[in-house]
Protein backbone atom coordinates (compact mmCIF):
# COMPACT_ATOMS: atom_id res chain seq x y z
CA UNK A 1 0.00 0.00 0.00
CA UNK A 2 1.58 3.20 -1.32
CA UNK A 3 1.67 5.82 -3.15
CA UNK A 4 3.66 6.77 -5.84
CA UNK A 5 4.64 9.96 -7.81
CA UNK A 6 6.01 9.43 -11.43
CA UNK A 7 8.73 12.12 -12.53
CA UNK A 8 8.61 13.00 -16.08
CA UNK A 9 12.13 12.87 -18.28
CA UNK A 10 12.43 16.50 -17.92
CA UNK A 11 12.83 16.31 -14.05
CA UNK A 12 14.70 13.13 -14.06
CA UNK A 13 17.86 15.28 -13.01
CA UNK A 14 16.27 16.84 -9.76
CA UNK A 15 14.99 13.19 -8.82
CA UNK A 16 18.36 11.13 -8.98
CA UNK A 17 17.52 10.11 -12.65
CA UNK A 18 14.37 7.96 -10.96
CA UNK A 19 11.28 7.63 -13.28
CA UNK A 20 9.04 6.59 -9.92
CA UNK A 21 9.14 8.07 -6.78
CA UNK A 22 7.55 5.64 -4.08
CA UNK A 23 6.37 8.09 -0.80
CA UNK A 24 6.50 7.07 2.75
CA UNK A 25 3.88 7.48 4.93
CA UNK A 26 0.32 7.77 3.85
CA UNK A 27 -0.77 11.41 2.61
CA UNK A 28 -4.21 12.45 2.88
CA UNK A 29 -4.01 14.63 -0.56
CA UNK A 30 -2.18 15.40 -3.50
CA UNK A 31 -0.53 18.59 -1.70
CA UNK A 32 0.62 16.12 0.93
CA UNK A 33 2.13 13.85 -1.37
CA UNK A 34 4.07 16.25 -2.87
CA UNK A 35 5.05 17.89 -0.06
CA UNK A 36 6.41 14.18 1.32
CA UNK A 37 7.86 14.17 -2.40
CA UNK A 38 9.83 18.10 -2.26
CA UNK A 39 11.50 16.45 0.82
CA UNK A 40 12.84 13.42 -0.82
CA UNK A 41 13.91 15.53 -4.06
CA UNK A 42 13.49 19.54 -2.89
CA UNK A 43 14.47 21.02 -6.35
CA UNK A 44 11.84 19.47 -7.87
CA UNK A 45 9.77 21.80 -6.32
CA UNK A 46 9.82 24.66 -7.43
CA UNK A 47 10.07 23.15 -11.15
CA UNK A 48 6.72 21.83 -10.85
CA UNK A 49 4.95 25.14 -8.88
CA UNK A 50 5.47 28.55 -8.16
CA UNK A 51 6.80 30.63 -5.67
CA UNK A 52 2.89 31.01 -4.57
CA UNK A 53 2.13 27.41 -4.05
CA UNK A 54 0.33 26.58 -6.98
CA UNK A 55 1.17 24.36 -9.95
CA UNK A 56 2.64 25.88 -12.78
CA UNK A 57 0.20 26.89 -15.67
CA UNK A 58 1.84 24.34 -18.11
CA UNK A 59 2.18 21.59 -16.08
CA UNK A 60 -0.88 18.54 -15.42
CA UNK A 61 -1.06 16.61 -12.46
CA UNK A 62 -2.83 13.48 -12.50
CA UNK A 63 -4.23 10.60 -9.98
CA UNK A 64 -4.65 8.42 -12.03
CA UNK A 65 -6.37 9.72 -14.66
CA UNK A 66 -8.02 12.35 -13.49
CA UNK A 67 -6.36 15.53 -13.60
CA UNK A 68 -6.51 17.30 -10.45
CA UNK A 69 -7.53 20.81 -11.92
CA UNK A 70 -10.96 18.98 -12.21
CA UNK A 71 -11.11 17.41 -8.88
CA UNK A 72 -10.38 20.15 -6.34
CA UNK A 73 -6.34 21.07 -7.08
CA UNK A 74 -3.86 20.14 -4.37
CA UNK A 75 -6.46 19.31 -1.87
CA UNK A 76 -7.75 16.61 -4.29
CA UNK A 77 -8.05 13.49 -1.80
CA UNK A 78 -5.87 10.37 -2.70
CA UNK A 79 -5.91 7.02 -1.15
CA UNK A 80 -2.92 5.13 -0.24
CA UNK A 81 -2.42 2.94 -3.63
CA UNK A 82 -2.89 6.00 -6.33
CA UNK A 83 -0.45 6.77 -8.63
CA UNK A 84 0.37 10.31 -9.32
CA UNK A 85 1.83 11.50 -12.28
CA UNK A 86 3.60 15.13 -12.94
CA UNK A 87 2.97 15.34 -17.20
CA UNK A 88 4.04 18.49 -19.13
CA UNK A 89 1.26 20.15 -20.71
CA UNK A 90 0.88 20.23 -24.29
CA UNK A 91 0.72 23.96 -24.82
CA UNK A 92 3.26 24.70 -22.97
CA UNK A 93 6.02 23.73 -25.72
CA UNK A 94 9.03 25.99 -26.72
CA UNK A 95 7.87 28.62 -29.13
CA UNK A 96 7.95 27.39 -32.44
CA UNK B 1 18.45 13.47 -26.33
CA UNK B 2 19.81 16.55 -27.55
CA UNK B 3 23.63 16.25 -28.55
CA UNK B 4 25.28 19.19 -26.83
CA UNK B 5 28.75 19.60 -27.78
CA UNK B 6 31.56 21.00 -26.22
CA UNK B 7 34.25 23.79 -26.30
CA UNK B 8 38.07 23.59 -25.05
CA UNK B 9 38.58 26.73 -23.67
CA UNK B 10 41.71 28.08 -23.39
CA UNK B 11 43.52 30.87 -21.12
CA UNK B 12 43.15 33.80 -23.10
CA UNK B 13 40.25 32.83 -25.67
CA UNK B 14 37.76 35.20 -26.18
CA UNK B 15 34.21 34.08 -25.48
CA UNK B 16 30.76 35.00 -27.29
CA UNK B 17 28.08 33.76 -25.36
CA UNK B 18 24.46 33.45 -27.30
CA UNK B 19 21.03 32.90 -25.64
CA UNK B 20 18.28 31.82 -27.90
CA UNK B 21 14.77 30.84 -27.58
CA UNK B 22 15.79 26.98 -27.45
CA UNK B 23 19.01 27.06 -25.61
CA UNK B 24 22.45 28.72 -24.81
CA UNK B 25 25.63 28.30 -27.54
CA UNK B 26 29.18 29.00 -26.67
CA UNK B 27 31.55 30.47 -29.23
CA UNK B 28 35.56 30.44 -28.59
CA UNK B 29 38.57 32.03 -30.53
CA UNK B 30 41.89 32.78 -29.69
CA UNK B 31 42.55 36.16 -29.40
CA UNK B 32 42.90 36.83 -33.51
CA UNK B 33 39.25 36.00 -33.19
CA UNK B 34 39.57 34.61 -37.04
CA UNK B 35 38.04 31.15 -36.31
CA UNK B 36 35.36 30.08 -34.25
CA UNK B 37 34.35 27.17 -32.50
CA UNK B 38 30.81 26.44 -31.16
CA UNK B 39 29.92 24.93 -28.05
CA UNK B 40 26.12 23.80 -27.45
CA UNK B 41 23.15 23.95 -27.51
CA UNK B 42 22.83 23.56 -23.33
CA UNK B 43 19.53 24.07 -22.02
CA UNK B 44 17.79 22.77 -25.23
CA UNK B 45 14.46 23.59 -25.69
CA UNK B 46 15.02 26.72 -22.85
CA UNK B 47 15.09 30.17 -23.98
CA UNK B 48 17.84 31.66 -22.50
CA UNK B 49 17.71 35.33 -21.93
CA UNK B 50 20.13 36.18 -19.56
CA UNK B 51 24.27 35.31 -19.61
CA UNK B 52 26.81 36.27 -17.55
CA UNK B 53 30.40 35.56 -17.31
CA UNK B 54 32.25 36.59 -13.64
CA UNK B 55 36.13 36.57 -13.96
CA UNK B 56 35.49 38.64 -10.40
CA UNK B 57 38.54 37.27 -7.37
CA UNK B 58 39.94 34.80 -9.64
CA UNK B 59 36.78 32.84 -10.42
CA UNK B 60 35.90 31.59 -14.34
CA UNK B 61 32.28 31.28 -13.68
CA UNK B 62 29.48 31.26 -16.48
CA UNK B 63 26.26 32.01 -15.68
CA UNK B 64 22.95 31.24 -17.34
CA UNK B 65 18.93 31.62 -16.77
CA UNK B 66 17.46 29.20 -18.54
CA UNK B 67 13.29 29.26 -18.85
CA UNK B 68 11.22 26.75 -19.75
CA UNK B 69 7.42 27.29 -20.69
CA UNK B 70 6.74 24.31 -18.33
CA UNK B 71 9.16 24.27 -15.46
CA UNK B 72 9.46 27.75 -15.02
CA UNK B 73 13.00 29.54 -14.73
CA UNK B 74 16.04 29.03 -13.02
CA UNK B 75 19.54 30.01 -12.44
CA UNK B 76 22.23 27.35 -13.42
CA UNK B 77 26.64 28.11 -13.40
CA UNK B 78 29.53 26.20 -14.79
CA UNK B 79 32.94 26.51 -13.95
CA UNK B 80 34.31 24.64 -16.54
CA UNK B 81 32.76 26.38 -19.86
CA UNK B 82 29.23 24.16 -19.72
CA UNK B 83 30.59 21.31 -19.30
CA UNK B 84 28.87 20.50 -16.42
CA UNK B 85 26.43 22.87 -15.18
CA UNK B 86 25.45 22.88 -11.11
CA UNK B 87 22.34 20.88 -10.37
CA UNK B 88 19.99 24.34 -9.64
CA UNK B 89 21.36 27.67 -7.78
CA UNK B 90 18.76 28.56 -5.39
CA UNK B 91 17.99 31.83 -7.89
CA UNK B 92 15.64 34.63 -7.92
CA UNK B 93 11.75 33.92 -6.02
CA UNK B 94 9.08 36.05 -5.27
CA UNK B 95 8.26 36.41 -1.54
CA UNK B 96 4.83 34.66 -0.81
CA UNK B 97 3.86 37.95 0.65
CA UNK B 98 4.71 39.57 -2.81
CA UNK B 99 2.30 37.44 -4.45
CA UNK B 100 4.23 37.58 -7.27
CA UNK B 101 5.89 34.75 -9.40
CA UNK B 102 8.73 34.70 -11.66
CA UNK B 103 7.88 34.79 -15.04
CA UNK B 104 11.84 34.85 -16.09
CA UNK B 105 15.12 36.42 -15.37
CA UNK B 106 16.32 38.77 -18.10
CA UNK B 107 19.71 40.27 -17.02
CA UNK B 108 22.52 38.57 -14.57
CA UNK B 109 24.90 41.17 -13.78
CA UNK B 110 27.75 41.23 -12.14
CA UNK B 111 28.61 43.99 -9.39
CA UNK B 112 32.01 46.02 -9.70
CA UNK B 113 35.27 44.29 -9.27
CA UNK B 114 35.29 45.98 -5.80
CA UNK B 115 32.73 44.37 -5.04
CA UNK B 116 33.06 40.83 -5.61
CA UNK B 117 30.63 38.32 -4.15
CA UNK B 118 27.42 40.92 -5.56
CA UNK B 119 25.54 39.90 -8.34
CA UNK B 120 22.34 41.48 -9.81
CA UNK B 121 18.99 40.10 -11.39
CA UNK B 122 16.58 41.50 -13.84
CA UNK B 123 13.64 39.88 -13.75
CA UNK B 124 10.17 40.06 -15.17
CA UNK B 125 7.90 40.90 -13.39
CA UNK B 126 10.02 43.75 -13.16
CA UNK B 127 11.90 43.29 -10.25
CA UNK B 128 15.59 43.50 -9.09
CA UNK B 129 17.09 40.20 -7.08
CA UNK B 130 20.59 40.82 -5.03
CA UNK B 131 22.94 38.91 -4.02
CA UNK B 132 25.51 39.31 -1.82
CA UNK B 133 27.18 35.79 -1.16
CA UNK B 134 28.10 35.14 -4.93
CA UNK B 135 25.12 33.58 -5.73
CA UNK B 136 24.84 31.48 -2.97
CA UNK B 137 21.34 33.49 -1.89
CA UNK B 138 19.17 36.19 -3.61
CA UNK B 139 16.80 38.64 -1.95
CA UNK B 140 14.43 41.28 -3.79
CA UNK B 141 15.50 44.56 -3.61
CA UNK B 142 12.47 45.89 -1.86
CA UNK B 143 13.19 49.80 -2.47
CA UNK B 144 11.71 48.91 -6.13
CA UNK B 145 9.35 46.43 -5.17
CA UNK B 146 7.60 48.55 -3.03
CA UNK B 147 7.96 51.89 -4.93
CA UNK B 148 4.89 53.98 -5.80
CA UNK B 149 5.26 53.63 -9.47
CA UNK B 150 4.99 49.91 -9.80
CA UNK B 151 1.48 49.29 -9.92
CA UNK B 152 1.05 51.26 -12.89
CA UNK B 153 3.90 49.76 -14.45
CA UNK B 154 2.93 48.62 -17.76
CA UNK B 155 4.49 45.59 -19.79
CA UNK B 156 6.15 46.31 -23.41
CA UNK B 157 6.11 44.03 -26.33
CA UNK B 158 8.24 41.64 -24.01
CA UNK B 159 6.31 41.57 -21.29
CA UNK B 160 7.33 44.13 -17.75
CA UNK B 161 10.80 43.28 -17.70
CA UNK B 162 13.93 45.04 -15.67
CA UNK B 163 16.11 44.40 -18.06
CA UNK B 164 19.09 46.66 -17.63
CA UNK B 165 21.22 46.88 -14.47
CA UNK B 166 24.48 49.58 -14.64
CA UNK B 167 25.99 49.38 -10.94
CA UNK B 168 28.34 52.68 -10.87
CA UNK B 169 31.87 51.41 -11.34
CA UNK B 170 32.88 53.81 -8.53
CA UNK B 171 30.22 54.51 -6.32
CA UNK B 172 28.82 51.70 -4.91
CA UNK B 173 25.64 52.89 -3.34
CA UNK B 174 24.76 54.01 -6.85
CA UNK B 175 22.76 51.42 -9.39
CA UNK B 176 20.54 52.30 -12.62
CA UNK B 177 18.17 50.21 -13.75
CA UNK B 178 15.92 50.39 -16.90
CA UNK B 179 12.62 48.59 -17.12
CA UNK B 180 9.98 48.25 -19.77
CA UNK B 181 7.42 49.94 -19.83
CA UNK B 182 8.48 52.31 -16.76
CA UNK B 183 11.68 54.12 -17.44
CA UNK B 184 15.09 54.16 -16.15
CA UNK B 185 15.24 54.42 -11.81
CA UNK B 186 17.98 55.11 -10.07
CA UNK B 187 19.34 54.03 -6.14
CA UNK B 188 22.07 56.42 -4.89
CA UNK B 189 21.35 54.63 -1.25
CA UNK B 190 22.26 51.03 -1.82
CA UNK B 191 18.65 50.01 -3.50
CA UNK B 192 16.85 51.62 -0.21
CA UNK B 193 15.32 54.45 -2.24
CA UNK B 194 14.99 54.91 -6.23
CA UNK B 195 13.47 57.84 -7.89
CA UNK B 196 13.20 58.38 -11.59
CA UNK B 197 16.15 59.28 -13.87
CA UNK B 198 14.83 59.89 -17.65
CA UNK B 199 13.53 63.27 -17.72
CA UNK B 200 13.64 64.62 -21.30
CA UNK B 201 13.41 61.10 -22.85
CA UNK B 202 9.90 60.95 -24.89
CA UNK B 203 7.16 58.56 -24.59
CA UNK B 204 5.31 59.74 -27.98
CA UNK B 205 2.99 56.81 -27.69
CA UNK B 206 1.28 57.83 -24.57
CA UNK B 207 -0.83 61.09 -24.52
CA UNK B 208 1.23 62.90 -22.69
CA UNK B 209 5.23 62.84 -24.16
CA UNK B 210 6.72 63.79 -20.79
CA UNK B 211 5.33 61.34 -17.91
CA UNK B 212 6.71 60.89 -14.81
CA UNK B 213 7.22 57.55 -15.62
CA UNK B 214 6.27 55.44 -18.46
CA UNK B 215 8.93 55.82 -21.30
CA UNK B 216 9.76 52.58 -22.76
CA UNK B 217 13.58 52.30 -22.24
CA UNK B 218 14.85 49.65 -24.36
CA UNK B 219 18.67 49.66 -23.56
CA UNK B 220 21.08 51.52 -22.06
CA UNK B 221 24.78 51.81 -21.84
CA UNK B 222 27.08 53.66 -19.70
CA UNK B 223 30.30 55.32 -21.72
CA UNK B 224 34.17 53.72 -21.20
CA UNK B 225 35.49 57.06 -19.33
CA UNK B 226 32.72 58.89 -17.91
CA UNK B 227 30.51 57.48 -15.60
CA UNK B 228 27.73 60.08 -15.31
CA UNK B 229 27.42 60.00 -19.11
CA UNK B 230 25.25 57.07 -20.57
CA UNK B 231 23.31 56.39 -23.97
CA UNK B 232 19.75 55.40 -24.06
CA UNK B 233 18.01 53.41 -27.19
CA UNK B 234 14.34 54.06 -26.10
CA UNK B 235 11.43 53.16 -28.36
CA UNK B 236 11.64 56.00 -30.19
CA UNK B 237 14.31 58.43 -29.34
CA UNK B 238 17.87 58.27 -29.19
CA UNK B 239 19.40 59.78 -25.71
CA UNK B 240 22.21 60.58 -24.12
CA UNK B 241 22.64 62.08 -20.59
CA UNK B 242 26.29 63.61 -19.06
CA UNK B 243 24.61 63.52 -15.40
CA UNK B 244 23.78 60.47 -14.27
CA UNK B 245 20.20 60.60 -15.90
CA UNK B 246 18.91 63.50 -14.41
CA UNK B 247 18.66 65.24 -18.30
CA UNK B 248 18.68 63.08 -21.30
CA UNK B 249 18.98 65.18 -24.62
CA UNK B 250 18.03 63.81 -28.16
CA UNK B 251 21.17 62.68 -30.52
CA UNK B 252 19.03 60.88 -32.97
CA UNK B 253 21.34 62.42 -35.40
CA UNK B 254 21.04 60.95 -39.28
CA UNK B 255 19.92 57.75 -38.19
CA UNK B 256 17.51 56.08 -40.82
CA UNK B 257 15.47 55.18 -37.74
CA UNK B 258 15.46 56.24 -34.11
CA UNK B 259 13.74 53.18 -32.94
CA UNK B 260 15.42 50.13 -32.43
CA UNK B 261 16.60 47.61 -29.26
CA UNK B 262 20.29 46.92 -29.33
CA UNK B 263 22.87 49.15 -27.88
CA UNK B 264 26.46 48.83 -27.03
CA UNK B 265 29.42 51.28 -25.96
CA UNK B 266 32.74 50.50 -26.51
CA UNK B 267 34.64 49.18 -24.09
CA UNK B 268 37.64 51.95 -24.19
CA UNK B 269 36.90 54.64 -26.27
CA UNK B 270 34.95 56.89 -24.80
CA UNK B 271 31.88 58.29 -26.98
CA UNK B 272 32.10 55.61 -28.57
CA UNK B 273 28.66 53.54 -29.16
CA UNK B 274 26.58 51.54 -31.73
CA UNK B 275 23.47 50.78 -32.63
CA UNK B 276 21.06 48.66 -35.07
CA UNK B 277 18.00 51.08 -35.93
CA UNK B 278 15.10 49.46 -37.04
CA UNK B 279 11.96 50.67 -39.39
CA UNK B 280 9.16 51.70 -36.75
CA UNK B 281 7.57 49.85 -34.40
CA UNK B 282 5.14 48.18 -36.06
CA UNK B 283 7.20 46.60 -38.75
CA UNK B 284 10.62 46.18 -36.34
CA UNK B 285 13.11 45.37 -39.27
CA UNK B 286 16.46 46.76 -40.43
CA UNK B 287 15.23 49.40 -42.73
CA UNK B 288 15.41 48.79 -46.58
CA UNK B 289 16.25 45.80 -46.23
CA UNK B 290 19.72 46.47 -45.11
CA UNK B 291 21.55 45.44 -42.32
CA UNK B 292 23.50 48.10 -40.58
CA UNK B 293 24.97 48.81 -37.42
CA UNK B 294 25.50 52.75 -36.86
CA UNK B 295 28.05 54.13 -34.80
CA UNK B 296 28.84 57.61 -33.07
CA UNK B 297 32.47 58.59 -31.88
CA UNK B 298 31.30 61.70 -30.98
CA UNK B 299 28.68 60.69 -28.49
CA UNK B 300 25.85 61.23 -30.49
CA UNK B 301 26.36 64.41 -32.50
CA UNK B 302 26.85 62.20 -35.68
CA UNK B 303 26.72 58.85 -36.45
CA UNK B 304 27.91 56.44 -39.37
CA UNK B 305 26.42 53.22 -40.85
CA UNK B 306 29.08 50.05 -40.87
CA UNK B 307 28.01 47.70 -43.36
CA UNK B 308 31.13 46.29 -44.72
CA UNK B 309 30.14 42.29 -44.53
CA UNK B 310 26.39 42.72 -43.67
CA UNK B 311 23.67 41.63 -46.22
CA UNK B 312 22.56 45.17 -47.52
CA UNK B 313 19.67 43.72 -49.63
CA UNK B 314 16.78 41.91 -49.06
CA UNK B 315 18.21 41.61 -45.02
CA UNK B 316 14.90 42.50 -42.90
CA UNK B 317 16.48 41.38 -39.63
CA UNK B 318 15.87 42.36 -35.95
CA UNK B 319 18.38 42.68 -32.79
CA UNK B 320 16.79 42.70 -29.83
CA UNK B 321 17.77 44.75 -26.80
CA UNK B 322 20.75 42.37 -25.44
CA UNK B 323 21.64 40.71 -28.43
CA UNK B 324 24.97 43.10 -29.17
CA UNK B 325 27.98 43.16 -26.73
CA UNK B 326 31.85 44.13 -27.32
CA UNK B 327 34.50 42.21 -26.19
CA UNK B 328 37.32 43.79 -24.27
CA UNK B 329 40.03 43.02 -26.49
CA UNK B 330 42.49 46.05 -26.83
CA UNK B 331 41.24 46.05 -30.43
CA UNK B 332 37.82 45.81 -29.34
CA UNK B 333 35.44 42.99 -30.94
CA UNK B 334 31.88 43.61 -31.68
CA UNK B 335 29.01 41.00 -32.01
CA UNK B 336 25.83 41.22 -32.60
CA UNK B 337 22.71 38.08 -33.04
CA UNK B 338 19.48 38.32 -34.93
CA UNK B 339 15.88 36.91 -34.13
CA UNK B 340 16.73 34.94 -37.85
CA UNK B 341 19.74 33.39 -36.28
CA UNK B 342 22.49 34.81 -37.72
CA UNK B 343 25.79 36.03 -35.20
CA UNK B 344 27.86 38.29 -36.49
CA UNK B 345 31.25 39.58 -35.66
CA UNK B 346 33.61 42.62 -36.19
CA UNK B 347 37.41 42.35 -34.77
CA UNK B 348 38.03 46.12 -35.79
CA UNK B 349 35.13 47.77 -33.43
CA UNK B 350 33.12 47.59 -36.09
CA UNK B 351 34.82 48.29 -39.54
CA UNK B 352 34.22 45.02 -41.03
CA UNK B 353 31.71 42.39 -40.22
CA UNK B 354 31.52 38.82 -41.26
CA UNK B 355 28.54 35.97 -39.96
CA UNK B 356 30.02 33.11 -37.90
CA UNK B 357 27.00 31.31 -37.26
CA UNK B 358 23.87 30.91 -39.23
CA UNK B 359 21.06 28.96 -38.29
CA UNK B 360 20.49 29.33 -34.89
CA UNK B 361 17.35 29.86 -33.08
CA UNK B 362 16.11 33.12 -32.54
CA UNK B 363 18.92 35.04 -30.53
CA UNK B 364 17.99 36.61 -27.36
CA UNK B 365 21.30 38.01 -25.82
CA UNK B 366 24.92 38.10 -26.66
CA UNK B 367 27.52 38.20 -24.01
CA UNK B 368 31.11 37.76 -24.30
CA UNK B 369 34.33 37.61 -22.18
CA UNK B 370 37.92 37.29 -22.09
CA UNK B 371 38.97 34.11 -20.44
CA UNK B 372 41.63 34.85 -17.57
CA UNK B 373 44.59 32.44 -16.32
CA UNK B 374 42.94 30.68 -13.83
CA UNK B 375 43.22 32.78 -10.76
CA UNK B 376 43.66 36.18 -12.46
CA UNK B 377 41.24 38.42 -11.27
CA UNK B 378 39.61 40.96 -13.97
CA UNK B 379 40.40 44.46 -14.24
CA UNK B 380 37.99 47.46 -13.06
CA UNK B 381 34.87 48.01 -15.14
CA UNK B 382 34.74 50.40 -17.55
CA UNK B 383 34.37 53.55 -16.32
CA UNK B 384 36.72 53.27 -13.05
CA UNK B 385 39.71 53.72 -14.93
CA UNK B 386 40.70 57.87 -14.89
CA UNK B 387 41.56 57.43 -18.45
CA UNK B 388 40.50 55.07 -20.66
CA UNK B 389 42.91 52.22 -22.37
CA UNK B 390 43.07 52.69 -25.74
CA UNK B 391 45.49 50.80 -27.47
CA UNK B 392 46.25 49.03 -31.03
CA UNK B 393 44.27 51.69 -32.85
CA UNK B 394 43.40 55.67 -32.69
CA UNK B 395 41.48 57.26 -31.05
CA UNK B 396 38.59 59.44 -33.09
Amino acid sequence: MSVVVQIPAALRPQAQGRREVTLEGRPLTVGEALSALWAVHPSLRDRVLDEQGQVRPHVNVFVGAESIRDGGGLAMPITDTCVIAIIPAVSGGCNA
Amino acid sequence: MVDSRQVRVRDGDVLVMVGTTKGAFLFRSDRRRARWERGGPHFPGHAVYALAYDDRSGRRRLWAAPASAHWGSSLRWSEDFGRNWSAEAPGPRFPEETGATLTRVWQIRPGPVQQPRVLYCGAEPASLFVSNDGGESWSLCKGLHDHPHRAKWQPGGGGLCLHTILPHPTRKETIHVAISTAGVYRTDDGGRSWRTAHKGVRAQFLPDPHPEFGQCVHKVVRDSAQPDRMFLQNHWGLYRTDDGGETWRDIANGVPSDFGFAMEAHPHEPDTVYIVPLESDEFRCTPEGRLRVYRTRNGGRSWQPLTKGLPQEGAFETVLRDAMAADACDKAGLYFGTRSGKLFASRDGGAAWRAIAEGLPPILCVKTAVVLKAGRSARPARGARAKPVVRGRARA
